[in-house]
């Protein structure tokens, strides 16, 4: 079916089959592999994208959901080769090991910080709870949305 | 991957049609239940996405009661002034399920129609005397949620028909608490979960109503410890002889996510610690809590 939907601001139509994962459209056919396959079923949060600006995990959606939507992935963070401002502060925090959980830990955490701009340490947490991380242990992931909240340029 | 028919109807006469023409149709709300079950399957039965009927959506105040569309999300529900006035328990489910994500994506009337022994919106709906607007190619009914599971994923819900409403009886007076047990707290299944909901006048329990979740094949409702609430003030007494009244209740088993004597035990301290919460004394400056302002005297 002809899926139209918003990518990053762009506008895109594509002929694909409804039943499509938008995980698998993205990574292989608009190219975008910043978004990742964990689980595949919902629990480690790897896939998270923004959809409509709320966080939802790309392997569970399907594309003709996404239709008529509006999708933002990690690729879609940057502007003009400047990273936002909670990149540059996972970046800062040293808030990044192996890196495959990143996208869609960045992704939650930029959500949270768009509802809740002074988010406390619980609620970072809550914010995160989608996202499974095997190696930070978590403690640089959430310094690094408190100093985004506290420099309040989320 | 596969491919399977997706059908997306405008209408609920339309979606029913579908249905009926389609046997081995599966409806699509959310996906949060169906695409993980589909998954591992080589072929998908075709799927019917919900998501442009207008009735389905948004939540509205009718005549004394509270109308839920069914593709009311866990996010809503948890953010809604109206749940929040009329639905607390709902929200203190809603509050518990998945991850932000799910929550998200995941809808109410998928919920209810997974029919899960463990799904937390079950304790909480029923507790509320909710009632589900169930429409298919023939007609409208108005069925109970606490008459709508038979057994575990199994309902009284036609092929042809929906879930298009939730409706839950606005009751003033009435405060609720809904707490749960799982493995971590987030992106767990429920191992046990209670819902209570009690009224009061000068802090005497006057009526009440208590559930137990993932503890039996469906939702079991104790009006035995209910029994044991009314007429009584919250005192701790009171709260543990309900308490052992729910554990003799329980019919649980023991399965990958937890054993019999455990869940067992565990509901009569869940329903004492959610009793406790409703003990406390309520904010009367709270607009959002509804209760009666002589609850303070408890
Ligand atoms: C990682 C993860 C964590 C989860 N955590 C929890 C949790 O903590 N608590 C909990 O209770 N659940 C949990 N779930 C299960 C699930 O997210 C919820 O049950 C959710 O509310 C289902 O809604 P949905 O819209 O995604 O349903 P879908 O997957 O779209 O549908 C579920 C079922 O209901 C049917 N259906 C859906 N809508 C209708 C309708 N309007 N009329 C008739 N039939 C309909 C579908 O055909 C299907 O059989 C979790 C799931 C995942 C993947
Ligand atoms: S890959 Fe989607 S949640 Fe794990
Ligand atoms: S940095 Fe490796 S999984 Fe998070």
């Amino acid at each position: 079916m002809m899926i139209r939907f918003t990518l990053n601001g762009t506008a895109v139509a594509l002929e694909t089959p409804g039943s499509k994962r938008v995980l698998d459209l993205l990574r292989d056919e608009c190219g975008l592999t910043g978004t990742k396959e964990g689980c595949g079923k919902g629990e480690c949060g790897a896939c998270t994208i923004l959809l409509d600006g709320r966080v939802a995990n790309a392997c569970l959606l399907l594309a003709c959901q996404a239709d008529g939507h509006e999708i933002v992935t990690i690729e879609g963070l940057e502007h003009a080769g400047q990273l936002a401002p909670i990149q540059q502060a996972f970046v800062d925090e040293g808030a990044v090991q192996c890196g495959f959980c990143i996208p869609g830990m960045v992704l939650a955490a930029h959500a949270l910080l768009a509802g809740q701009p002074q988010p406390t340490d619980d609620e970072i947490k809550r914010g995160l709870a989608g996202n499974l991380c095997r190696c930070t242990g978590y403690r640089k992931i959430i310094a690094a949305v408190r100093r985004t909240a506290q420099a309040g340029n989320a | 991957m596969n491919t399977c028919r997706i059908e997306t109807p405008r209408t609920c006469a339309e979606a029913s049609a579908l249905l009926q023409a389609l046997p081995d149709a599966r409806v699509l709300a959310g996906g949060t239940d169906v695409v993980v079950r589909l998954k591992d399957q080589l072929i998908w039965p075709p799927l019917v996405e919900i998501s442009r009927l207008a009735e389905l959506h948004g939540m509205t105040e009718v005549d004394g009661w509270l109308r839920l569309g069914a593709l009311s999300t866990w996010t809503e529900i948890e953010r809604a002034a109206l749940t929040a006035r009329h639905a607390d328990v709902l929200v203190e489910a809603a509050r518990e399920v998945g991850s932000p994500q799910i929550r998200n994506r995941g809808t109410l009337g998928g919920n209810v129609a997974n029919a899960s022994p463990a799904g937390d919106s079950l304790p909480a709906l029923i507790v509320l005397d909710a009632e589900l607007e169930l429409r298919g190619t023939q007609s409208t009914r108005r069925v109970a949620v606490a008459q709508f599971c038979c057994a575990p994923g199994k309902t009284v819900l036609a092929h042809d028909e929906l879930i298009v409403a939730i409706w839950v009886p606005v009751r003033a007076g009435w405060r609720g608490a809904f707490v749960r047990l799982g493995q971590r707290a987030a992106l767990a299944i429920s191992k046990v979960s209670v819902a209570v909901r009690v009224l009061r006048a000068d802090g005497i329990v006057q009526d009440s109503r208590i559930t137990l979740g993932a503890v039996a094949p469906t939702v079991l409702r104790v009006p035995e410890a209910e029994a044991v609430l009314r007429g009584q003030r919250l005192s701790a007494a009171v709260m543990q002889a309900a308490a052992e009244v729910v554990c003799a209740a329980a019919r649980p088993i023991t399965d990958i996510r937890s054993n019999e004597p455990y869940r067992r035990a565990m509901c009569g301290e869940l329903l004492q610690r959610a009793l406790a919460r409703l003990a406390e004394p309520t904010n009367p400056s709270d607009p959002s809590d509804p209760s009666d302002p002589s609850d303070k005297i408890t």
